[in-house]
């Protein structure tokens, strides 16, 4: 996941945005925190010793120790634990790594769905263009959440409860990522249209390339730069998404908690005054999504200015 | 818009206007579950009994020191073990003003042992009911029964008339989702009536002012108000929303008290908690072994050794809970201070049982729990989770909503699971019948001793009560020796509630607010 | 049609997910019970009867009973039905009016310290999942300042089948947390339509005409610009209601609100299959009603396609 990031990186160094970015204090301060944050997430073995999901290493007398820096605190636990003795920023980072395990992999589904028939829709045309434009239309209707819950509630009833505790997450990407696609629909059909009708794919039809070829080895790098920008916002909006999810008790199960999880659990502990329970998953996840949706913000600024 | 529905709405402007102005003494009542269905013989649980409680009332009840006292029955005398005569009160009338007669409680009874009715199992022994005049009912059983008041204590007396005239003779069929007119609408004899009914949402309670008893409370009107979520109900009394939370979370209790306005009361709850281990199946069910640990009297030793509850108490039940050693509790008949002592919290010790009974590395076995039943139930799985783990029993938790943990526990798909139970009779006969007879109902340990069966039949017709203590006693002791269960604690409960208001907290959990006020 | 789809979704999901019977009964019904119930219950039929059972039975609105609170659920959902539509209505308010206002604001004044806030904060509202403001508005509003109620619907007035909590003051205060919530993730959206709608428009030909006629900037910005900007934010506001329809689970799960999202939300921990499949049919019939009518109303509002089915159809 780390490497998509850097490709990302060298893309934009490589482009004529590069100024751009530079400039933008914003943009560089949010992508610092995101690239910390994807680290910490998913190197997490590197940065804490603890594993919160590793029962046999707890123990429940550190139950509700308050932040380090707070009178009760211990050093080693720098966000205090929660109520079973979990570290709370191994727990944290360990949720964190879930979400975002998530939100990629439903914006991939979504990108990889989405471009496939947007691209294809746009340059077949015809009725085909149509069933799948008619398609995002009725999709877009439809609110990702109702989506996702329809989703997670049939999977309920068809799949046996031990499988559907393995494949929660599965069936959690898929109705994340379904409830996405229209949006790279739309777009990359919208941009195919435009390239269609320039003259090197023309000449490259005259010569008998292959449609396949001028359609991803042509076409497709041309219209990433629109996907890239709704990829980014679909990211920050996926991993709401599952936290929604999550709180709401249909998403990942407790055993494998993800931020939402984390929050939903720490509720209980809002008046006890083991605020820190509750207060640090929020306050990350909202930090994480604030981060994308910044980045997402100038890259549609910047990268496409067209786009709304 | 028309004229005429503006006034319409004016008017009701000024009606709700009005109404809020009047001194009303009104207590806003909260708790997580509503009650299921307002027919008093539909479903014999919790939150249900406790509203029904305030509506109906039975020939003898419960006070606030738990003892048996007279209610629609003056006195009683049994003329022989097998026959019983009770005394009406002559003054007693329903609230809609009709009198309550013989005929209404041979009635009731009657109902209550019907096909549809929850608790025709309950007073099984009850082979006859006759009207011997207007206020003289004879009750006969099939053989002695020591408990019969006990059980009778919780079936409410309805009107004859109003059964008939609403079509309801026969209880409401819960498990078919019958709609009855008793299921949403409730007429007893009791110190309050119903007045608004939306189920999960908010019930209306008025005060009876043709109750015949000698009125002991000031409310003139009661509103349940159901909250779910455990910190919106908290959030709510501290705003001020909520005068009375009858499940109060742990955590929130030093909170709650300290935030000026507000106390808390705690007391013992007739329940404890516990843990049951399948010792009869060949092979678990979500085991990784091919056969059942669970067999091995050691296995289940070193369970129970392994389990910390001192630290349960202290972290995760904030001290609100009693560490246990059987599965009833003080006041029972048959228990004992002895027989509560637990076997000592000792890793090194488990860890040797285990590996005598040939599992030096542990097994795997799934763990049942409700996440929304006893006081923090879920957490008090986890925290067991991490105890198995460390003597190497690697513990898969499942916590799921109530009524699927429960139906799927009596589905017989538990290897390891969570179980509480309560003494609504106060004697021990009621955990062994259900608990520990071979093949009982909630028998999903699949314990079986033939002696203990054989002191069951002692407790059902003994009527010496030397003997029949002395059959409690050793079956007890069998129970314990085996280690058929593994008792946790007896559950502490906490009522939290406005300083002005005054409702007594009650080890049933059961609120009586004829015995309340608002200040 | 659409509406034929989803039923059919619905039915097979009531049909193949789970036997109903299992539900229904308890495990000590024999055998022989069983296969009355199911004979009563008509589930020996051919699949096409029971379907097209199904459809007449949902069309009159009986969806049988629920598995969890065993009552009807077409007596539950209709219980339940006003109490989310005065949210969804207030809610879809409060973002259409504030949000418009912002939007006209941050639109003209592109550069302006207020706007850079106003649009730093839209971009920190989608960022905030609605749960979290939930708890944090019933926290501050509720348990510190303790001037707003923290859940329910206070006082309701009952018309007939319809309940409303608009004309009791405790009913008035209990729906701003709510509302407030739901809206403001659709506001941030409106925010930022209006305000790409202005800037684009006050590019347009006809501004740059009106600004050389001299007409002052008031007028230009309210009169002309925002009257055509505004066309594209009231169909989106429509298709949105659905949108708050489908969060309004996560606000009344918040807010113990008693409406049919919180019913859901319920129904989909329980697996209790009546329920979601009667939600499922009326949030399908909203969507397919709410596009109906944006249909229609681009008809009147926009000239270019009544011209266009006018030179079809003649």
């Amino acid at each position: 996941m780390d490497n998509k990031n850097l490709t990302l990186l060298n893309r934009i160094k490589d482009s004529d945005i590069y100024f751009s970015f530079v400039k933008s204090p914003t943009a560089i301060v949010s992508t610092v925190i995101l690239i910390i944050i994807f680290f910490c997430s998913f190197f997490v073995e590197l940065v804490t010793p603890y594993n919160p999901f590793d029962p046999s290493s707890l123990s429940l007398m550190d139950a509700f120790t308050p932040p380090s820096w707070t009178e009760d605190g211990l050093s080693k636990f720098i966000l205090g634990t929660d109520g079973q003795g979990r570290d709370m920023l191994a727990t944290i980072l360990y949720g964190s790594r879930i979400s975002l395990i998530v939100g990629f992999s439903a914006v991939i589904f979504a990108l990889v769905l989405g471009v496939g028939l947007g691209l294809t829709a746009g340059y077949f045309g015809g009725k085909y263009e149509m069933i799948v434009m008619r398609l995002t239309d009725v999709q877009l209707t439809v609110p990702s959440i109702l989506m996702a819950l329809l989703v997670d509630g049939i999977a309920r009833g068809i799949i046996s409860r031990e499988l559907h505790d393995e494949m929660a997450i599965y069936v959690l990407i898929f109705a994340i990522g379904i409830s996405e696609w229209p949006q790279f629909a739309r777009v990359s059909r919208a941009a195919t249209l435009v390239e269609k009708n320039k003259d090197y794919v023309s000449a490259s039809t005259i010569i008998g390339v292959s449609n396949l070829i001028i359609m991803f080895k042509h076409i497709l790098p041309n219209i990433m730069r629109p996907v890239l920008v709704i990829g980014t916002i679909g990211l920050a909006l996926a991993i709401i998404a599952e936290a929604t999810l999550s709180f709401l008790g249909v998403g990942v199960p407790p055993t494998t908690p993800s931020l939402g999880t984390l929050i939903r659990l720490g509720n209980d502990f809002l008046f006890s005054g083991e605020w820190w329970i509750t207060f640090f998953p929020a306050i990350f996840l909202v930090i994480l999504a604030f981060s994308i949706n910044l980045l997402g913000d100038w890259m549609r600024d910047t990268l496409n200015p067209k786009l709304n | 818009m028309k004229p005429i529905n503006l006034l319409r709405i004016l008017l009701a402007f000024m009606f709700v206007f009005v109404s809020t102005q009047s001194f009303a003494k009104t207590l806003k009542w909260s708790m997580q579950g509503d009650s299921l269905t307002l027919d008093p013989h539909a479903q014999n649980e919790g939150p249900t009994t406790q509203v029904s409680r305030q509506i109906y009332e039975a020939l003898v009840t419960r006070g606030l020191d738990m003892s048996i006292g007279p209610q629609l029955a003056t006195k009683w005398k049994a003329v022989d073990p097998n026959t019983w005569y009770f005394f009406l009160r002559d003054d007693v009338k329903f609230s809609n003003g009709q009198k309550m007669t013989s005929e209404d409680v041979v009635f009731s009874i009657l109902r209550a042992k019907q096909p549809t009715s929850d608790f025709k199992e309950y007073i099984s022994t009850i082979s006859g009911v006759k009207a011997i005049d207007d206020y003289t009912v004879q009750i006969k059983t099939s053989k002695p029964n020591p408990i019969l008041l006990n059980q009778l204590s919780n079936i409410f007396i309805m009107s004859k008339k109003w059964s008939t005239d609403n079509f309801v003779v026969a209880p409401q069929n819960w498990d078919a989702g019958q709609e009855t007119f008793s299921a949403t609408n409730a007429m007893g004899t009791g110190p309050f009536k119903i007045t608004l009914r939306e189920p999960n949402t908010k019930t209306v309670f008025k005060k009876n002012g043709k109750w015949w008893g000698n009125v002991e409370h000031n409310i003139t009107e009661i509103q349940l108000l159901p909250i779910k979520n455990a910190a919106t109900r908290v959030a709510a009394l501290l705003s001020g929303e909520i005068d009375l939370v009858t499940d109060a979370p742990v955590q929130d209790l030093a909170r709650i008290s300290s935030s000026g306005g507000h106390k808390v009361e705690s007391t013992p709850q007739m329940r404890t908690i516990f843990l049951g281990m399948d010792q009869a199946a060949d092979k678990l069910r979500t085991g990784n072994t091919g056969d059942n640990p669970f067999k091995k009297k050691e296995v289940r030793q070193a369970l129970y050794q392994a389990i910390d509850i001192e630290a349960i108490k202290k972290k995760v039940m904030r001290g609100l809970s009693e560490p246990a050693g059987i599965i009833t509790f003080p006041g029972v008949t048959g228990y004992t201070k002895a027989l509560d002592k637990r076997l000592p919290y000792d890793v090194d010790a488990a860890k040797k049982l285990l590996a005598d009974a040939g599992y030096p590395n542990g097994f795997d076995v799934e763990l049942r729990c409700p996440n929304d039943r006893y006081v923090n139930d879920e957490a008090i799985c986890t925290a067991v989770v991490g105890m198995l783990g460390k003597i190497g029993v690697n513990v898969n938790l499942f916590a799921q909503t109530k009524s699927k943990h429960f139906k799927e526990l009596k589905d017989n798909q538990g290897d390891f699971y969570m179980l509480g139970w309560g003494v609504p009779t106060l004697d021990s006969h009621y955990v062994f019948h259900y608990l520990y007879e071979t093949d009982a109902s909630w028998n999903k340990v699949n314990f079986s001793d033939a002696d203990v069966d054989a002191a069951i039949r002692v407790m059902e017709g003994e009527v010496d009560l030397d003997k029949r203590n002395a059959a409690i006693a050793k079956a007890w002791k069998i129970v314990r020796d085996n280690i058929a269960y593994l008792p946790l604690h007896h559950q502490v409960i906490s009522w939290a509630s406005k300083s002005n208001v005054n409702v007594p907290i009650r080890p049933n959990n059961e609120p009586l607010f004829r015995f309340s006020s608002v200040n | 049609m659409v509406m034929l789809v989803v039923a059919f979704v619905s039915f097979s999901l009531f049909t193949f997910v789970g036997d109903p019977i299992n539900n229904m009964v308890g495990e000590e019904t024999s055998d022989k019970e069983r296969a009355e119930l199911r004979e009563t219950l008509g589930l020996m039929d051919p699949i096409h009867i029971q379907f097209s059972r199904f459809v007449v039975n949902a069309s009159k609105g009986e969806f049988g009973i629920s598995y969890q609170l065993r009552r009807p659920v077409s007596e539950l959902i209709s219980e339940r039905l006003p109490a989310t539509i005065e949210l969804v209505l207030i809610s879809a308010l409060i973002a259409l009016v504030s949000g418009t206002l912002l939007g006209v604001y941050t639109g003209i004044n592109r550069k302006g310290f207020l706007s850079d806030i106003i649009l730093a904060i839209s971009l920190l509202g989608v960022s905030l999942p609605t749960f979290v403001i939930g708890i944090l508005f019933i926290y501050l509003f509720a348990v510190i300042l303790g001037i707003l109620p923290s859940f329910g619907r206070g006082e309701v007035v009952h018309f007939g089948f319809w309940s409303t909590g608009f004309l009791t003051v405790s009913g008035l205060k209990a729906i701003i947390l709510p509302s407030v919530t739901l809206s403001l993730f659709q506001m941030t959206y409106i925010i930022r339509l209006v305000r790409a709608e202005m800037m684009e428009i006050l590019q347009t030909d006809y501004i740059k005409f009106a600004r050389a006629r001299g007409i002052s900037e008031k007028s230009i910005h309210y009169k002309h610009a925002l009257k055509n900007g505004l066309i594209p934010v009231i169909t989106i506001a429509g298709i949105n209601i659905g949108t708050l329809i489908a969060f309004s689970i996560i606000t009344e799960t918040v807010f113990q609100w008693p409406g049919m999202g919180f019913l859901f939300i319920q129904a989909v921990q329980f697996v209790d299959i009546p329920i979601m499949s009667a939600y499922l049919v009326f949030i399908a019939f909203v969507f397919v009603m709410i596009n109906f009518i944006v249909d229609i109303l681009y008809y009147f509002i926009d000239p270019r396609i009544r011209v266009k089915a006018e030179a079809v159809s003649g």
